[in-house]
């Protein structure tokens, strides 16, 4: 290994997928019958994927932490996925949407794989309301469309706030009728615990039952890790609780490279921290940016008076407010891509204008669009000489339309009415770019095994652009692993069943039992969260939203002082023989205490600002990100050396041929 | 505020579950009703005790893991939200309040406050699906268009996320609202019409099946139902399953 054979093809770019399709190795549908494939992860990219390989006629077995594959938190997403289909006919082309995702990218993104990506993304909306999935229309009967941050054109399709909900059961339904016809094998409340190699090939997995707690051997003869991001190892994020990086680090240390572990986005839109003992964050869809308006109060005194509570938002008039985005970015405004708009909050509460006790909030206003949309509405209605009452109330029913379930929810989180007073948001932990190196077929530095959705690296570069995240996994799922894992299972058609008494399943399995016994035989007096907690702080405070060579240092130096620890004094009660969700969250902290320093070290590697890293010495004289092209155009991909302070650096060098690299402006 | 905690604890499926009794302060207003769990078992860790496991998963009313009856109501005193959306100011300075697993015999207890809902699953695999090839390429989205009103009503059903409450409200312990909002969602658009018949015969065969109980309309489904999914659809299902009698 050494050498990262990224296997794009050949020739122009807009062929690139069509002329891959027509040269790889096709598997005949007598032979799929006799092909296993493991999948693990069953959101938005591993039940999409799991669905088509069983259609194509694979046997396929799913597995998820989760009492059900439906709960994977794809399902969380709310605002949309992207498509070219240009519907709104206001200049959108495939072409656009993969340069306004390599640009919003950062410029470290494969080009050959976002344009796959936008190539494939009409087809998602057509097979999604095929499957059933009822996406907003309008009054004529066709799809709505909605605008995200770092666009210039209506390309969103959604589902009111709840479009990964839709997606995901789109997903689920199709794997159901494949569960049905049992080309699925659904296993539940499932975790991989290890990857098995044979021969160098990924040939199957060990997983624990964590109802019962039994250790399974299952072998196939690839395996597709569809297994999310790794945000979690900041404790507090906008991810689901129980997401992970197990899989995706086993696979790690079994030889599968670790790509861009620092590229982690940070959401400008989610509602601040309230106190201690806070457990996660919670997102507002960046679809609001759409109608909200953000601001701060422009005197230092207004800011502090509302910190104490002496002053409303309301009682100040427009020439009080700094709406710092509109006012910095014009062309762009509120709809600047994420780390914009996060980088610019931050800056805003660093220099003292946070809205909220802790000072580390800024306001997203819906009184503008609501007198509009109230405006609109009375005048369409045939209303004349209505007051402003009226307008307000006709107003805010469509911005209930538009977003009531988001108004709710952070109304219960908040206890405050955000049609009334404008809501409270700061930027938080969403989403990682980084994950495993895959080449243009998804497979990993590991033959036969596959990353796919969040989990891999190749699309979003340092950036991720709002409503591509599902755009992502339902292509992967859907489009492109079934076609190219056909390629390499060509070769298997005659391997038969891949036997699990093999002395390479005996050593997985003998390594997952004894690390297992390992973590329950702590004697210390702390518990996992204690250690999830600190790793967090460790994370947000050095290696989050700003990061400096030195904070990283130290960072790199507590992370394995604190991984030294949790194993001499971690106690995990109970036992293995059964359901315990300490040894399951053990397991994972344990894996997020190896990859936090990874992270950091990948971030003092890359000597630049860009995307959602930006680094403190490389920024230009308006605080704006500085990316180095000359010597960071790469990918980083680490290879495991035993601890992650040995991990040897590879570099995937990116080569845009059809687009130019320029900064990177919204103004 | 302090707190009289009363919960289910229960080994596993096979052995006899009790009420435990618990005392915790220094609960917040503003935590949420599983972050109070969390500080429990943070105490319970501390003590060498086993804690209380209870599932939950994207702690922002969506995935629809989470599954306590509170009081006697499934997730809690509030409407319209799920547990993980419950906040500690609901609660009063020495309340008591009574944890419980979710109550049907079609969900089986897993462990304390867990309990196994994959019927749920089994009666989707039923027949919850519009059968399309996956890896196709079907007719261009906008080539079936869809009143707005008919995609909203099926949106609305689709907003269904499972969790169960229906059930553990329900005197009888049955699945109605949930099996009517799955049919529903896909009776309502025209891509779902073409299996319609046989849909709804067999994913309410599965209900039964699974040992749901026979409904009555009392309508506590409805109203404990965090994403107040209608009774409307139960009306509906009851509708098609007619016509389906009527022509199978």
């Amino acid at each position: 290994m050494g050498v990262l054979d990224s296997k794009e093809p050949q020739g122009p770019l807009a062929n690139k997928w069509t002329k891959h399709k027509n040269e790889i190795d096709l598997v005949n549908p007598a032979n799929k019958r006799n092909i296993d494939i493991i999948v693990v992860g069953t959101g938005l990219a591993g039940g999409s994927a799991a669905a088509t390989l069983a259609e194509l006629g694979y046997n396929v077995k799913t597995f998820c932490y989760q009492d059900s594959p439906r709960r994977a938190h794809s399902i969380a997403a709310q605002g949309g996925v992207n498509a070219a289909k240009n519907y709104q006919g206001d200049g959108d082309s495939v072409y656009r949407l993969f340069y306004d995702t390599v640009k919003g990218g950062d410029y470290r993104s494969r080009e050959s794989n976002v344009y796959r990506l936008a190539e494939v993304s009409t087809n998602i909306i057509d097979q999604c309301v095929a499957q059933g999935v009822p996406f907003a229309r309008e009054y004529g009967g066709l799809l709505d469309n909605r605008s995200f941050g770092g666009v210039l054109v209506s390309r969103t399709f959604y589902a009111k706030g709840q479009t990964g909900q839709q997606l995901l059961l789109g997903a689920y339904a199709a794997m159901n009728r494949q569960i049905q016809r049992g080309k699925i094998k659904s296993y539940t409340r499932h975790e991989m615990l290890d990857l098995v190699l044979v021969d160098g090939k990924a040939r199957g997995i060990i997983a624990r039952d964590l109802v019962n707690g039994e250790i399974e051997r299952h072998s196939a003869h690839a395996v597709v890790l569809a297994t999310g991001g790794y945000g979690n190892l900041f404790f507090l994020s906008t991810y689901c609780m129980g997401a992970n990086v197990m899989a995706a680090w086993k696979a790690h240390k079994k030889g599968a490279f670790f790509a861009n572990p620092c590229f982690t986005q940070i959401h400008p839109t989610c509602i601040p921290v309230s106190g201690d003992h806070q457990s996660k964050l919670t997102l507002m869809s960046e679809s609001l940016r759409n109608d909200g308006r953000i601001w701060v109060p422009k005197r230092l005194e207004d800011a502090q008076a509302i910190r104490e509570g002496k002053l409303k938002p309301t009682q100040l008039g427009e020439e009080e407010r700094d709406y710092y985005l509109e006012r910095r970015y014009p062309a762009f405004g509120n709809l600047v891509p994420r780390d914009v708009a996060s980088r610019a909050a931050k800056e805003r509460c660093d220099a003292g204008f946070g809205v909220n006790k802790t000072g580390e909030a800024v306001y997203l206003d819906f009184s503008a669009a609501i007198m509009r949309y109230g405006r609109e509405k009375a005048l369409t209605s045939g209303m004349k000489d209505v007051d402003d009452n009226t307008i307000r109330e006709l107003g805010e029913k469509i911005v209930e339309a538009k977003y009531g379930n988001l108004f709710q929810m952070y109304e219960k989180i908040v206890d405050e009415n955000p049609y009334k007073t404008p809501m409270m948001i700061y930027p938080a932990v969403h989403y990682t770019m980084g994950g495993l190196w895959v080449d243009y077929n998804l497979q990993t530095t590991i033959p036969g095994c596959y990353a796919a959705g969040e989990a891999n690296f190749s699309d979003h570069g340092a950036n991720r652009l709002g409503a591509s995240a599902l755009m992502q996994g339902l292509a992967d799922g859907y489009f492109v692993l079934p076609y190219t894992i056909g390629d390499y299972l060509s070769d298997d058609i005659r391997t038969g069943p891949i036997p699990t008494d093999s002395p390479e399943f005996d050593a997985a399995e003998k390594n997952v039992t004894d690390r297992l016994q390992k973590l329950m035989s702590g004697t210390g007096i702390h518990s996992v969260d204690y250690y999830h907690k600190k790793l967090g702080k460790i994370m947000w405070n050095k290696c989050g939203m700003s990061r400096n060579a030195k904070e990283l240092k130290e960072a790199i130096k507590e992370i394995a002082e604190l991984r030294k620890d949790f194993w001499e004094n971690v106690k995990i009660p109970g036992s293995p023989d059964g359901k315990n969700q300490e040894l399951e969250k053990a397991g994972r902290v344990a894996d997020f205490l190896e990859l936090g320093e990874l992270f950091a070290k990948d971030a003092l590697e890359r000597n630049e600002s860009c995307g959602g890293h930006f680094r403190e010495e490389y920024q230009t004289p308006e605080g704006e990100a500085l990316r180095d092209d000359e010597n960071f155009k790469f990918v980083s991909a680490w290879e495991y050396m035993g601890e992650p302070s040995d991990a040897k650096l590879h570099k995937e060098d990116l080569v845009y041929e059809n687009i130019k690299v320029k900064t990177r402006s919204y103004k | 505020m302090k707190l009289y905690l009363k919960i289910w604890r229960q080994k596993n499926a096979s052995t006899k579950g009790q009420m435990v009794d618990y005392t915790l302060n220094g609960v917040e207003s503003d935590m949420s009703f599983l972050e109070m769990l969390d500080i429990l078992n943070e105490e319970l860790i501390s003590k060498g005790e086993e804690p209380v496991e209870f599932d939950h998963d994207c702690r922002e009313g969506i995935c629809g893991t989470c599954s306590l009856m509170i009081n006697g109501r499934p997730h809690g005193p509030d409407s319209r939200i799920t547990v993980c959306q419950l906040h500690m100011r609901s609660f009063n300075d020495g309340d008591e309040i009574v944890i419980e697993p979710w109550r049907a015999k079609a969900f089986p207890v897993v462990k304390d406050l867990i309990v196994d809902r994959t019927a749920f699953d089994r009666i989707q695999q039923a027949g919850g699906y519009i059968s399309v090839n996956t890896s196709g390429r079907p007719v261009d989205a906008n080539a079936i268009p869809i009143e707005k009103d008919m995609a909203d009503k099926s949106f609305n059903a689709a907003t269904c996320i499972g969790c169960g409450a229906c059930v553990a409200a329900c005197k009888n312990a049955s699945a109605m609202l949930f099996t009517s909002a799955k049919v529903s969602q896909f009776a309502l658009l025209p891509q779902g019409q073409v299996e319609a018949v046989e849909r709804v015969e067999n994913m309410v065969r599965q209900m039964d099946l699974e040992g749901f109980g026979n409904c009555t309309n009392t309508g506590a489904c409805e109203i404990e139902c965090p994403k107040g999914i209608s009774l409307e659809n139960i009306a509906r299902m009851n509708r098609e399953y007619l016509f389906a009698s009527v022509k199978g």
